[in-house]
């Protein structure tokens, strides 16, 4: 590193918009939303300044005080204090503070002034504050604190060019360091309010808006009837959006599959391509367009603001069964995908609530559940309209959604009373402004997230895709052999054995076999399921030959399977990752197993009876 | 005439109804270097604050949104029982 580079960090109150100035930098591509708690983690980038200089950029978890409670706060603390393994203090600490909220945000640009380290200030969302009639005396404020103070609006091209001319130049003195107890820390407010009075005019104190709006969301009885009616239209624009597209994709593939192997010779090498690559990836990829309709409503419904309101909608609730209303946004996220939802419990404050939320948050529908869920409703359940609006697939898509929800509830239930300490737990979450989601953004988000899609499929989906078409083809039949050619191979005889394990829940031994892939990754049963059906002689689509070949009862049961079985291989890793114990991952892979097993038999069972 | 002064006792956060006006007395320690008071007096819970009950949850009044400077904030019961606060002109 050379001599000239400048290590910056930025710092300031959770959602004043730090990770929003960070991408704007450096050109990065971080998740941005708006609640408290988007970044859990340091994130470095860096830029050339227009000087020559190299500027390195650490983007930290947002905090209310350097006395941290929670572990993304302990990161913040650390790093400012120069004590983060391997880390060297920053050169410069650009504190970031949400011009709208001063009130809040000024006490933190103190207690850090106060490490007696270089501090810049910069006043984020000023064009928010304008827009409300807030006026800021800068130079005042400035004169006041004794650091320099700039303006930013970091979700505008060319927002951060004060800050960068400011961090560009000499880097300021730093404020005598002072130590932090309990007295000096009440002055802080003193000052905060005297720096208001001077310096800053608001009209009022909070946005019409948001007002306005939260009479409405957060109403007893009509805030959870908005809530009910978002998440349910979210699940059928699931449905109805991403369903017709998938088709198309699926026809597509299946048709330019017969084409390409039409021109092939025929053996092996054909039946790969057709019947591993075009059936099974082809198959998957289908479901891209519904993966993209959810993350879609999710980034929206992240970026709105309206996520938190949930969170204080639902929080007596998940108190009840042992979580937080603080767990919610974790959970939410955990239907796009678990990974990103047991990282997002760093910013729940309280230990025990933080395990529980890890434990059932791979119960919560991620969307590599939904192409399996599609293919078997699609195959099973028939496109009935209930009081002529509601499509009866949609319906059941939503109760196995549903499934997983209040099987996470039992879970909770359960931890919480095996749980013996039963000490308070502290909810203390701030409500953001609303915010109309920026185009920009939820461009980028579902770029990234289609992108994650993709390298997946072309990686490890791909990889056992090829495996399960080596598998199900080789070796192939004896001489005089009666039964399919399928019967031989080796899926056949592995998938025989696992037959034995699950028989009790209806499952016969192609769907037992394209249980193991799908433990990888979960799209890949669906895969699996395409390839070892096209190589056993199926033609048509997967659904129809699914349709002929299994009974109701072994396709209900697979879908109550798939809502709580243990999966995937990376959740359980990133339990290991995040909790530090491999006891915990043991917990919950032992737990997901004897649900889903014992679920999938009753359904199994039940419906053998009835039909 | 004569003034007539009124000392109106102070309250707990959490006994007010939605829509009420308080000034914060102080955060009480439930317990000795308790972090929950900590936090509260970090996010601006001090002598002569301002806050207004802006909701209720919708299940037993739990948790309640407390408006304080310009933010909002959203306390369990036991949590807004620490803060002691006085209304009525007082403030």
């Amino acid at each position: 590193m050379s001599a000239s580079t400048l290590r910056i960090a930025l710092v300031g109150n959770p959602n004043c918009g730090k990770t929003a100035l960070f991408n704007l930098l450096t050109g990065g591509r971080q998740k941005v939303a708006n609640y408290a708690g988007v970044t859990v983690e340091r994130k470095e980038g860096r830029f050339m300044a227009p000087s020559g200089r190299l500027l390195q950029i650490l983007d930290l978890p947002g905090t209310y005080s350097l006395e941290a409670n929670s572990p993304d706060e302990q990161i913040t603390r650390d790093i400012c204090a120069g004590t983060y393994p391997g880390e060297a203090v920053p050169d410069l600490i650009v504190c970031v503070a949400d011009a709208t909220n001063l009130r809040l945000h000024l006490r933190f640009v103190l207690e850090v002034q106060r490490l007696g380290r270089p501090v810049v200030l910069a006043l984020n969302m000023m064009d928010t504050a304008r827009s409300r009639g807030i006026v800021i005396d800068v130079s005042e404020l400035q004169r006041r604190l004794g650091l320099p103070v700039v303006e930013t609006v970091a979700v505008k091209r060319g927002g951060a060019q004060a800050l960068i001319e400011q961090v560009d130049g000499e880097v300021p003195a730093a404020a005598p360091r002072r130590p932090s107890d309990a007295a000096s820390r009440a002055d802080l407010h003193a000052q905060v309010r005297e720096l208001l009075a001077a310096t800053v005019t608001m009209p009022r104190v909070t946005a019409e808006i948001d007002d306005a709006l939260d009479r409405w969301t957060l109403h007893p009885v009509f805030g959870l009837a908005i809530l009910a009616v978002v998440m349910f239209l979210v699940f059928q624009a699931v449905y109805s959006l991403g369903k017709p597209m998938t088709d198309a994709i699926g026809d597509g593939f299946g048709w330019l599959g017969g084409h390409v192997a039409a021109w092939m010779p025929a053996g092996p090498l054909q039946s790969l391509v057709n019947d591993g690559l075009f059936g099974g990836l082809g198959t998957v990829l289908g479901f891209l367009p519904e993966i993209l309709v959810l993350f879609l409503f999710i980034i929206v419904l992240e970026e709105s603001g309206y996520l938190p309101r949930a969170a204080f909608l639902l929080d007596r609730l998940m108190l009840s069964v042992g979580l937080t209303g603080r767990s919610f946004i974790p959970l939410l996220s955990s239907f796009a995908c678990a990974i990103p939802g047991i990282m997002g419990t760093r910013s729940i404050t309280d230990p025990r609530d933080r395990l529980a939320t890890i434990l059932i948050a791979p119960l919560m529908t991620c969307s590599a559940r939904l192409p399996v869920y599609a293919l078997l409703i699609g195959a099973f359940i028939p496109t009935h309209y209930v009081f002529g609006v509601f499509n009866l697939q949609g319906i059941v898509l939503f109760a196995l959604y549903l499934a997983g929800i209040l099987g996470a509830m039992l879970v909770g239930w359960v931890m919480k009373h095996i749980r013996r300490d039963k000490s308070e737990h502290a909810l203390m979450m701030e409500l953001p402004s609303y915010r109309v989601p920026k185009l920009r953004d939820v461009a980028i988000g579902l770029y990234e997230r289609g992108m994650i899609f993709l390298r997946r499929l072309t990686g490890v989906i791909l990889g056992l895709t090829v495996l399960m078409w080596f598998l199900s083809t080789f070796p192939g039949a004896p001489e005089g052999a009666t039964l399919p050619a399928i019967d031989y191979s080796f899926a056949g005889y592995i998938g025989r054995g696992l037959q034995y394990v699950f028989a009790p829940i209806g499952f016969n031994w192609e769907i037992s076999l394209a249980l193991i892939p799908a433990f990888a990754a979960r799209e890949t049963a669906v895969a699996a399921l395409a390839t070892v059906y096209l190589v056993g002689g199926e033609s048509g689509g997967l659904g129809q030959a699914l349709a002929g070949q299994i009974p109701l009862a072994s396709a209900l049961s697979l879908l109550v399977w798939f809502a709580y079985a243990p999966q995937c291989m990376s959740t359980l890793a990133i339990i290991k990752r995040e909790t530090d114990s491999w006891r915990n991952v043991a917990i919950s892979f032992g737990y997901m197993f004897v649900m889903a097993y014992t679920a999938s038999f009753i359904v199994y069972q039940v419906t053998r009876a009835l039909t | 005439m004569r003034t007539i002064l009124v000392w109106i006792p102070p309250v707990r956060l959490s006994e007010l109804p939605k829509g009420a006006l308080a000034v914060v007395e102080r955060v009480l320690d439930v317990h000795a270097a308790d972090p929950i008071a900590q936090r509260l007096r970090d996010l601006g819970f001090v002598d002569g604050e301002p806050v207004r009950v802006v909701a209720v949850g919708p299940m037993g009044g739990d948790p309640v949104l407390i408006q304080i400077g310009f933010t909002r904030f959203a306390l369990r019961l036991a949590e807004a029982a620490r803060v002691s606060v006085r209304t009525g002109v007082a403030a």
